[in-house]
């Protein structure tokens, strides 16, 4: 079937193509409804990455968060109308102890290959979660990335000692407020302090035991363990704070992307005895926990919805564009293209 | 219920010297009306997709899909009539010997020769259709129309703004269009061009579908070279 593909061709460029996808292969074919843009996404739009990677990479259709409606199903675990996230994840072979989304051999979509600006997706039955009647498409739309929160504090749950009584998470941004709505769940009996530098994002934090300004930390601030949300220029600072604050023996696990190598105070490392480890992406095991606390809290997507920014309809080229332009214009949260190809 | 009518009427003879219907050529590996159903066939809210053709090509079009669609216990061929409106007629009186027609039996007319038509154009033509009973996909005109009465010189240039060119789908409350058709004198039937202007002549509203300048209808050969054009693959 010829199937609709909006591949961006260079930054700020999209343009139609199409492929043609086998209905007979057993994948399901989805039509996506709602798609979340990601910085990652606005990388490639805005030309910001590296031209040899652009080069590369391009023309690529965007897009790696997505939900969408099963039209076409050889598999009867799904029927058509049924509503589904699509993981972006696609591994390609099975290791038991290496995880899915950290396989070399592993593609992602808007990655390695096209993502989910298309008219329909052919997907494997095993790329695909069913989601809750009702829930909100808009949140749902954007789980991918709430599941990155979800896979890196199930690994620091396996990793991390015991002791849990005071969670600090560096960073006041759409990540670290994702992060700090699942620790409350998973450790309801852990204070977590959230600690930014802009006091109107912080007041957003409405769930968390108390927030602080990187510039006034209380003294005698301790913490068992940390998480650094933040990313960017903002890495190396963060990582210094948290080394300074956190109690020996601790744990910081380490979401925020940095584009540059960041230098890290190993001698009090060394001396506290902690423990880093790095999270990225996530795998399908991910995305049902994730599904499944959406069903069990419904208050998670009640606070996740406070994150849908900006819902812009699309229905052409000039639409899709508009859309990533608005993207960068929002202080917090999420743009999502309701899409109507 | 809703059924895909898919028109393959086309005898070829506008696509140079090729020996089949332009709806039989080969793109990328496959025929042009197999491309055109599969767009129908994997959308469920399709009872049935009954593609309609020439006589002498029912037995050609059946092997075709067969072979490009083997689970196809939902298609089903038949044969076209005289005009495009007695072919949709012929679709009609299928599905009343069938299933029955009722009031919100919807039929969505197709050109076999439109493969690129897309998943929100044929779902706005159902949602349309139930609500407003009839709907025609259109694209605002780009070209300036020009109207000759004796066909050499302007008699009027109508305003670009308010024209549109005509794609398909068309959609339609299938009964409402069977008794409007058959309302119609012989003289009345005779200037139709299309089944839209039942619904018009007889004063109902047609609901304009916004389409695609990609849902190209495939009639001449140079429309075979821009398909395929189309569908290269730049990543390659």
């Amino acid at each position: 079937m010829l199937n609709t593909v909006y591949r961006l061709t260079q930054p700020r460029k999209f343009e139609i193509a199409f492929d043609d996808i086998d209905i007979f292969s057993g994948d399901i074919i989805v039509k996506p409804t709602h798609l979340s843009i990601c910085n990652a996404d606005q990388r490639y739009f805005q030309g910001t990455r590296d031209p040899k990677v652009l080069a590369q990479k391009l023309p690529m259709a965007l897009i790696h968060e997505a939900v969408g409606k099963v039209i076409y199903s050889p598999d009867p675990e799904f029927k058509p109308g049924d509503m589904v996230v699509m993981i972006p994840n696609t591994p390609t072979e099975e290791d038991e102890i290496i995880a899915e989304n950290y396989l070399r051999s592993s593609k992602f979509r808007a990655s390695g290959f096209d993502g989910f600006m298309q008219e329909y997706v052919s997907i494997r039955a095993d790329r695909l979660v069913k989601l809750p009647d009702g829930i909100n498409p808009e949140v749902a739309a954007f789980t991918e990335i709430v599941s990155v929160s979800v896979h890196a504090i199930s690994r620091f749950n396996r990793i991390a000692h015991s002791r849990r009584d005071v969670i600090g998470v560096w960073g006041d941004g759409n990540l670290s407020y994702m992060t700090c709505i699942f620790l409350k769940k998973f450790f309801p009996d852990s204070k977590i302090y959230v600690f930014g530098v802009i006091p109107k994002k912080l007041s957003d934090f409405t769930f968390v035991d108390e927030t602080f300004l990187t510039n006034d930390i209380p003294e005698g601030m301790k913490i068992d363990h940390a998480f650094e949300c933040v990313g960017g220029n903002g890495c190396q600072p963060a990582i210094s704070q948290i080394i300074d604050y956190i109690n020996p023996e601790g744990t910081i696990s380490i979401l925020g992307v940095s584009e540059y190598p960041v230098p890290i105070n190993t001698r009090m490392m060394l001396e506290k005895g902690l423990r880093m480890f790095g999270s990225s992406r996530s795998g399908r095991e991910d995305f049902v926990k994730t599904v499944d606390m959406y069903k069990e809290y419904p208050d998670i997507v009640e606070y996740l919805s406070h994150m849908v920014s900006v819902v812009k309809p699309v229905r052409n080229i000039k639409d899709m564009i508009e859309a990533f332009d608005l993207d960068t214009k929002k202080a917090f949260g999420k743009t999502i293209m309701k899409w109507e190809k | 219920m809703i059924y895909a009518v898919i028109a393959a009427g086309g005898i070829g003879s506008r696509m140079g010297n090729l020996e089949k219907p332009k709806q039989y050529l080969t793109l990328k590996n496959k025929p042009i009306i197999a491309h055109t159903v599969e767009k129908f066939y994997v959308n469920s809210y399709f009872e049935k997709i009954i593609i309609l053709c020439p006589d002498q090509w029912v037995s050609h079009t059946k092997s075709i899909l067969k072979k490009h669609l083997p689970e196809n216990d939902r298609v089903v061929v038949l044969q076209g009539g005289s005009t495009r409106n007695e072919t949709i007629m012929n679709a009609i009186k299928y599905i009343e010997e069938t299933d029955g027609l009722d009031d919100d039996t919807i039929i969505v007319t197709h050109d076999a020769v439109r493969p690129f038509v897309t998943a929100r154009i044929i779902e706005e033509n159902i949602e349309a259709a139930l609500k407003y009973g009839a709907t025609d996909t259109v694209v605002p005109a780009t070209d300036t129309i020009v109207e000759s009465q004796n066909k050499t010189t302007i008699s009027n240039i109508p305003d670009r703004s308010k024209l549109y060119q005509g794609q398909t789908p068309q959609a339609f409350k299938a009964k409402l269009l069977k008794d409007l058709y058959y309302s119609l004198t012989e003289e009345e039937k005779d200037i139709l061009t299309d089944a839209c202007k039942i619904f018009s002549m007889k004063g109902y509203d047609v609901h304009l579908i916004e389409g695609e300048v990609h849902n190209i209808k495939i009639t001449y050969p140079y429309d075979l070279r821009v398909a395929m054009a189309l569908l290269e693959d730049e990543k390659k």
